[in-house]
């Protein structure tokens, strides 16, 4: 049996790739995967606990942002095609009307 | 049982007039304002003799209840009327004298644009010195005392675009708390041991008291400090200084307030808290010592002046110096017998250099006055009374109570006796120096057929010109105090010189039979001769040495008035001489021992450095308002710097919101491997 351990770092690590993903990446497809990588980074963490401590509430929490993950990805995606059509970039440091 | 008196009204009347005048008088025309004024304040005269006249009839002292003020616990403190012998006479010499200034008022202040601010302000005063005459307790008193320097300090800055008008009023006020200060403190004392501030209640728990007993040090603790009230008041040594730049008031309030009535409120004060005063005989001295030397000093600055009101305030000053001798040997009833004859004379005497001064257009200066007497023949005879009534010539008020004092001091302490009698001597010396430059010789004013209106006392300009007698409504008020003075002593006529001292014998029971019986010695020695007066005819031997010190007082007034007389009217080149060979004393003369500028190196220009270079340059900018501008600054600095992080850049922010979790996460991590 895989140690709870192998899993949360494994964990640990995704969600830090995400974090490194989001804060370095320019380009919004990027950054969007990496908030993807960061919401399963944390998934995983949950059906791992879930498993270890013969809990449900775990994996129910894993469904609950999974779907939450499908709807953002829908409406997100829809933004950068929006932005991508009346600003013809995807690179965010571009992307910067509202900055002071 | 006694009947009601209703005393509330007349304190109450003048307040009326003063709040009518003082709130519609500005709209009214100065007929309608002198009708109110002279209507309240002769009202109160003459609810004042009504009293008196009811007096026989009265159980003393009545006591007039009028609504209840402060009760805490087994404290109380009422708005309650006292009414005995020794409030008689302060409420007929206020009311009286006050009605005759408010006559003379109408035609000295008549053009002033201020007509109808000057009557509120006289009124107010009235109120509030018969509500300190009229007291039963100390609190109400101190009501009546605060309120009188309240209506000094308005009326001395009348002319309160003058400068120097201004600054005495405020000079006037901020002494005056000095004694008000050490007054309160009394009060405390009285309330802390006594528990009630009641005339009676205090006196009957002070009673018991005496001078050797454990209470001793308290009431003389009491004592010194009322006299501080009293000398703040009452302008004696050390707090005299306020009332010579009073001057700079409008004369009738120099003669109602700073002559004849406020003046005389801290003698009143003393001898209302006589019980106190005589179970404390240090406090006693520190009373006849201050008024003895004040009467003194006061006299010899009074020489060297050249301002004519001036000369009088320092005569006042004096005078008021005697009456605090006269409390100070216990002989109360001759302080207040001095008072009332002082009111008299001493307000005639300010009345008349008014009208001089109304005379000879605004000019103060005696020297450049002189030659008067034919024009302004009212004015000097009647000026001439109150120079001989106060010069203490025989026959006149001021003598006999002058030589009372005298007589009831040498029995306390020939020291006493000694620097009254020389004061006396001053006294009719500069009185008759003013005399002698005011009304003879050559006239030296240039005020001639158009006198200009430059002068010290700008009342107004008043269009025709000449040296001219004042208006009946002036000369009126004068005349009758004329008479008062002439006749007012005839009152108190003592034994030796065939009376029976009457006005003595009517203050009798307010002050006789309270002194304790271990002081009798102490602080009443001369009780005893009071009481062979009252009981009959005193020893013959005691009776030709009055008569004998009688003879030196006035032996004194006519040496004075002999000097003043060679120098002043036979060579009147002389004075200069002299005044040039002994300059030194001269100088410090004129320049009133230069205790103004002492005062001003020792307390004022310490005050005004400590508040400019320390409070104000010291703590209110270095501190105070450097504190709140580096508070602003640094608020600004700080936010210039930390404004950047708020860039708008997403990425930023999600760099310190995983920056911030792994500090808290490294911090809890590093709790839970330390708290094992």
């Amino acid at each position: 049996m895989v140690p709870l351990s192998y899993y949360l770092l494994l964990s640990g690590f995704l969600f830090a790739c995400g974090v490194a993903g989001f804060l370095i990446k320019r380009n919004i497809i990027a950054i969007f995967m990496s908030i993807e990588l960061m919401l399963n980074g944390v998934n995983l963490s949950f059906v791992a606990f879930a498993a270890h401590w013969h809990a449900l509430s775990g994996q129910v929490f894993v469904f609950f942002v999974m779907v939450v993950a499908a709807a953002e990805a829908a409406v997100g995606l829809a933004i950068i095609i929006s932005v991508y059509r009346t600003r013809e970039t995807l690179n965010v440091d571009q992307v910067n009307l509202l900055k002071l | 049982m006694n009947p009601t008196l209703n005393l509330w009204l007349i304190p109450i009347l003048p307040l009326a007039g003063a709040a009518i005048n003082g709130f519609l008088g500005k709209k009214s025309s100065r007929k309608a304002v002198t009708t109110i004024a002279l209507f309240f304040s002769g009202a109160a005269f003459a609810m004042a003799l009504w009293v008196a006249a009811s007096f026989s009839s009265l159980t003393l002292p009545y006591h007039e209840y009028v609504a209840h003020w402060i009760r805490s616990g087994s404290f109380s403190v009422d708005f309650a009327f006292y009414l005995d012998q020794l409030s008689l006479v302060m409420l007929l010499v206020v009311t009286g004298v006050g009605f005759l200034i408010h006559i003379y008022s109408v035609g000295y202040i008549w053009e002033d644009p201020s007509y109808y601010r000057f009557f509120s302000y006289l009124n107010l005063f009235m109120f509030f010195m018969l509500t300190l005459v009229l007291a039963n307790n100390y609190l109400v008193m101190f009501i009546g005392w605060e309120g009188v320097g309240l209506a000094s300090y308005l009326l001395i800055g009348f002319w309160f675009t003058k400068d120097s008008a201004a600054s005495a009023g405020k000079k006037a006020f901020i002494v005056n708390r000095i004694g008000d200060f050490g007054f309160l403190i009394a009060l405390f004392l009285l309330i802390k041991h006594f528990g009630s501030l009641n005339f009676d209640q205090v006196f009957q728990s002070v009673t018991p008291l005496g001078a050797e007993t454990a209470g001793a040090g308290l009431l003389t603790a009491i004592g010194i400090l009322l006299m501080v009230g009293a000398c703040g008041k009452s302008a004696q040594i050390p707090l005299y200084i306020w009332l010579p730049d009073a001057m700079e008031g409008p004369t009738p309030v120099s003669a109602l307030i700073h002559a004849a009535t406020m003046v005389t409120a801290g003698v009143y004060m003393v001898s209302r808290s006589h019980v106190i005063f005589e179970r404390a005989p240090m406090a006693l001295m520190v009373v006849a010592i201050i008024g003895t030397l004040t009467a003194f000093f006061a006299a010899t600055i009074g020489v060297a002046q050249t301002d004519i009101k001036k000369v009088l305030a320092y005569s006042t000053v004096s005078q008021l110096g005697y009456m605090f001798m006269a409390c100070g040997v216990g002989a109360f009833s001759a302080g207040i017998f001095h008072l009332m004859t002082h009111a008299f004379f001493k307000g005639l005497l300010f009345l008349a250099a008014g009208s001089v001064i109304h005379a000879v257009g605004g000019e103060q200066d005696m020297r450049k006055m002189g030659g008067l007497r034919t024009k302004i023949p009212w004015t000097f005879w009647s000026m001439t009374a109150a120079t001989l009534a106060i010069a203490g010539i025989p026959g006149l008020a001021g003598f006999f109570s002058k030589d009372e004092i005298l007589w009831r001091a040498y029995q306390s302490s020939w020291a006493y006796w000694l620097v009254g009698v020389v004061t006396a001597f001053i006294t009719s010396f500069y009185m008759f120096r003013l005399w002698f430059m005011t009304f003879f010789g050559e006239y030296r004013g240039e005020a001639g057929a158009e006198h200009g209106h430059g002068g010290h006392d700008a009342h107004g300009g008043h269009g025709h010109g000449g040296i001219h007698e004042s208006p009946k409504v002036m000369v009126i008020p004068l005349v009758i105090l004329a008479v008062l003075s002439v006749v007012g002593g005839y009152v108190g006529v003592p034994g030796s010189l065939g009376g029976n001292n009457r006005f003595d014998k009517f203050l009798g029971p307010v002050f006789h039979g309270s002194a304790p019986a271990d002081a009798q010695h102490a602080a009443m020695g001369e009780k005893g001769a009071t009481e062979n007066e009252t009981e009959g005819p005193e020893p013959k031997s005691e009776g030709s040495t009055e008569l004998m010190f009688t003879g030196i007082s006035v032996l004194a007034a006519l040496l004075g008035f002999g000097l003043a007389w060679q120098l002043y009217y036979r060579n009147p080149g002389l004075p200069g001489k002299i005044a040039a060979s002994m300059a030194g004393a001269y100088q410090t003369l004129v320049h009133k021992y230069y205790v103004d500028e002492l005062y001003g190196a020792l307390f004022v220009r310490p005050l005004i450095d400590g508040s400019t270079r320390i409070l104000w340059q010291g703590v209110d900018r270095r501190i105070i308002d450097a504190a709140v501008n580096d508070a602003g600054d640094g608020a600004r600095q700080v936010s210039d710097e930390v404004r950047h992080m708020q860039s708008g850049n997403i990425r930023s922010y999600a760099g310190w919101i995983a920056a911030g979790s792994a500090v808290v996460i490294g911090f809890m991590i590093w709790m839970w491997t330390g708290a094992r």
